[in-house]
């Protein structure tokens, strides 16, 4: 911690923090959202919808059994999206910011 | 550091051994226990080894809470799994989806999802601006002292609830595999995981946890192949079997009693795939998704696994590999249960443990060949083994936790004010996991025999109640301070443990009579009863009124086990076919065996009327109290920070979020 504290304020005023802001928060959650809701869909289907979980789908495997599998595969791909996402677009914005840093000051 | 480690060692081997002598009856046969304890031993001392590796390596702070930053995020993501694959998944899971089907299925859904919450919002964040507890995340914007305390109060209270859980569970559970007695595995699984927790600090303890993993995920996968090949690995075809399956098809007649009396034997069978077997209280099943969705990212031993990465994309590159890990896991379960419900049949795995929790090591014992072969011996002593691992490993993680919550939070942050050596500061860690393994030694040995099955629920509501609105609402909120944290994290998980205290899930001594009564002396014949409609949605949650009930058909009287027994003496007196006399002998037994603890469960409870908290009867009808606990955690949180202002909170804000979303100034890595 030798380095003197940057502008925090300045830092997130930069249009490129807010910019990074907007973008991480929109996407983030609406897939919490997304996912949160896809999940209990399974408990209420399980309590509500039991007819439904009981039409056969192909052999014994009925749609109850194909939505639980479903759960993760969705939570896989949500996973993979976030990461892509993430990895490609959100990191690299961020290691700008901080690369510069120290040159951001609250001057407007 | 190695030169106090080998007398610890010896120790512990003595101490091993001294278990050996004391081995009784088990499901391992006593010509066959050499062969458990060399799997035993092998596996004990590949993790002692690690330890002696890694007490090399541990000589700072940073080191022993987080391994010097330095883990991978592909060998963070397999920790974590280790460290949350608990016994209670691997065998508590398979158990009940082996006697329940699709219920039990249901459970292992909910444990992959909440990591969706870790990943989206919580395992970057924290790793930005956190050190090594959950205290410093807390800490970053409020009173450091006011938050430290609680986070600590409620980072041990989370990780006692869930130890003794694992502590009690294991005991029990190397007693009915092995036989080695409650206390001498307790004693066992608590010095072996001080060992790793003293000496090798996180370092030690990551790599116990991933060799634990790796382990469990290899015995899974090899079950299933082997469950799954005799069907050429079809789904359709062997869930074609299990609904053709005899035995899956009398344990759905006996679950579902006289509503089974006109359905075909495949309709049975079919119906196993099918939910409401087991949860039949749709609320119930909706606050227990709550609280594990969101009491994930609350457990205090898996937001420390993020402080052991070097930065912020490890951290989410371990939360991925953890949910490939984890799921596929959890897929497994579905396998190894129906596979020992197909194999093994429901009536078996229940006579060996009323909860299922032997149905994995059972199918393993008879995919090698069964009890009498070497093969069948050898794959259960390895997933003896392995659950033991698992224990042993998952109880390191959470007294690394607490004591890291002890040295750091309270003893260096509130008592010393942050001023404390490096020397000092892992000298606390060590004492205060020491401290923490005592206590966890001393509560698993007294809480022997007692149910234990709320606790780890409560360690998940407790986090998500308490831990996880205040964690949220500090890194997410603007206005979020010191005043909301301290209440909503009191009121969340007070409320919680309270809810839980006052639920169906404890001992009520008046029911447990009652029930012993009707096992001795039979019960009378009964009218049917009208089912009965709700007064409200408060009733279904709590008895101050009528809840709806389903209606009940009449029901015949029925012998007790005590008159059972005495015909079925006079029957064995009678008989002289030898086959015949045999099956009736051990239907004695089991008899015998029923109204042995019928009896043993009066004398246990004569006289006492109320339970734990001194009720007669459960107040709150639910055994999950997320639903209630959850909200109002929230709730708190928003309330005490619009109620109290600190300045320090809000001034700190754009540096908290700026730092959470950049990595600027975040903990580096240590060189070695």
């Amino acid at each position: 911690m030798a380095s003197p504290q940057p502008d925090w304020a300045a830092i997130d005023r930069d249009p490129r923090f807010q910019a990074l802001h907007k973008k991480k928060s929109s996407f983030l959650w609406g897939l919490m959202v997304f996912s949160i809701v896809f999940y209990f869909l399974l408990p209420f289907g399980a309590a509500y919808f039991q007819d439904l979980f009981k039409v056969k789908v192909w052999g014994p495997l009925n749609v109850g059994l194909l939505f639980a599998l479903s759960e993760f595969v969705v939570a896989w791909v949500i996973a993979a999206v976030y990461a892509k996402r993430a990895n490609r677009e959100f990191d690299a914005m961020a290691a700008e910011i901080a690369r510069d840093a120290h040159n951001i000051k609250g001057s407007k | 550091m190695t030169g106090r480690f080998k007398p610890y060692l010896a120790g512990a081997a003595a101490l091993f051994a001294s278990g050996l002598a004391h081995a009784g009856e088990g499901a391992v046969a006593d010509e066959w226990k050499w062969l458990t304890f060399a799997v035993f031993g092998g596996i004990i001392a590949l993790t002692m080894y690690i330890t002696w590796w890694a007490a090399k390596r541990v000589h700072t702070t940073s080191e022993f809470y987080a391994a010097g930053r330095s883990v991978s995020g592909f060998q963070n993501g397999w920790a974590i799994a280790g460290d949350y694959l608990s016994a209670a998944s691997f065998l508590g899971i398979a158990g009940l989806i082996a006697l329940y089907g699709y219920d039990g299925f249901m459970y292992s859904v909910g444990f992959l999802v909440a990591y969706i919450t870790v990943l989206l919002v919580i395992a970057e964040p924290c790793r930005n601006i956190g050190k090594y507890t959950l205290g410093d995340i807390l800490a970053f914007r409020n009173n450091p002292k006011a938050a430290k305390t609680i986070a600590a109060v409620s980072t041990i209270t989370v990780s006692i609830f869930y130890l003794t859980a694992q502590m009690v569970g294991g005991g029990v559970l190397i007693k009915t595999l092995i036989g080695i007695d409650y206390e001498v595995s307790v004693i066992g699984v608590g010095v072996l995981m001080l060992a790793y927790v003293v000496f090798g600090g996180m370092v030690a303890t990551t790599w116990v946890q991933i060799v634990k993993a790796i382990l469990l995920v290899v015995a899974s996968l090899v079950m299933v192949a082997l469950v799954w090949a005799p069907y050429g690995f079809s789904l359709p075809g062997f869930l074609d079997h299990a609904v053709h399956d005899e035995g899956i098809q009398k344990q759905v007649a006996k679950l579902l009693g006289t509503a089974a009396a006109n359905m075909t034997p495949e309709e049975l069978g079919q119906r196993f795939l099918e939910p409401g077997l087991f949860l039949k209280n749709p609320i119930d099943q909706i606050s227990l998704g709550m609280a594990l969705v969101l009491g994930t990212a609350g457990l205090p031993h898996i937001l420390m696994r993020f402080f052991t990465v070097p930065n912020a994309q490890e951290a989410r590159k371990s939360v991925v590999w953890a949910m490939v890990i984890i799921g596929g896991f959890y897929v497994l379960t579905l396998f190894l249960g129906l596979g020992a419900a197909l194999n093994v049949g429901p009536a078996n795995i229940v006579a060996l443990d009323k909860g299922g929790n032997m149905a994995a090591p059972i199918l393993a014992q008879y995919l090698g060949g069964g009890a009498d072969s070497m093969m069948g011996n050898f794959f259960l002593a390895f997933v003896a083994a392995v659950a033991f691992a698992t224990i042993v490993a998952v109880v390191a993680g959470l007294v690394l936790a607490s004591a890291s919550a002890m040295a750091h939070d309270i003893y260096v942050g509130v008592i010393r004010g942050d001023h404390a050596t490096p020397d000092e500061q892992v000298k606390a860690a060590r004492v205060a996991s020491v401290i923490v393994g005592v206590v966890a030694i001393v509560i698993g040995i007294a809480a022997k025999g007692q149910n234990v099955a709320h606790l780890v629920g409560m360690a998940f509501a407790v986090a998500a109640s308490g831990n996880l609105p205040a964690v949220l609402l500090t890194l997410y909120w603007r206005r979020c301070n010191t005043g909301g944290v301290v209440l909503g994290m009191l009121v969340g998980s007070f409320s919680a443990i309270a809810l839980v205290m006052v639920s169906p899930n404890l001992t009520y001594p008046q029911a447990v009579i009652k029930e012993a009564k009707a096992v001795l002396e039979g019960t009378p014949a009964k009218d049917a009863v009208p089912a009965k409609a709700s007064e409200g949605f408060v009733c279904e949650l709590f008895a101050v009124c009528q809840n709806a009930e389903a209606a009940k058909p009449a029901a015949e009287a029925k012998p007790g086990a005590i008159e059972n027994l005495a015909k079925l003496n006079e029957k064995i007196a009678a008989l002289s076919d030898p086959a015949e006399l045999d099956k009736a002998k051990k239907e004695a037994g089991k008899l015998e065996k029923d109204i042995k603890k019928a009896q043993d469960d009066l004398k246990k409870f004569e006289g006492q009327t109320t339970n734990l908290v001194g009720i007669e009867k459960p107040f709150f009808r639910l055994k999950n109290p997320g639903i209630i606990s959850i909200p109002l955690g929230f709730l708190m949180v928003i309330l005490g920070s619009l109620l109290f202002r600190d300045k320090r909170a809000e001034d700190m804000w754009d540096e908290l979020y700026v730092r959470q979303n950049t990595g600027i100034h975040a903990e580096g890595a240590t060189a070695h």
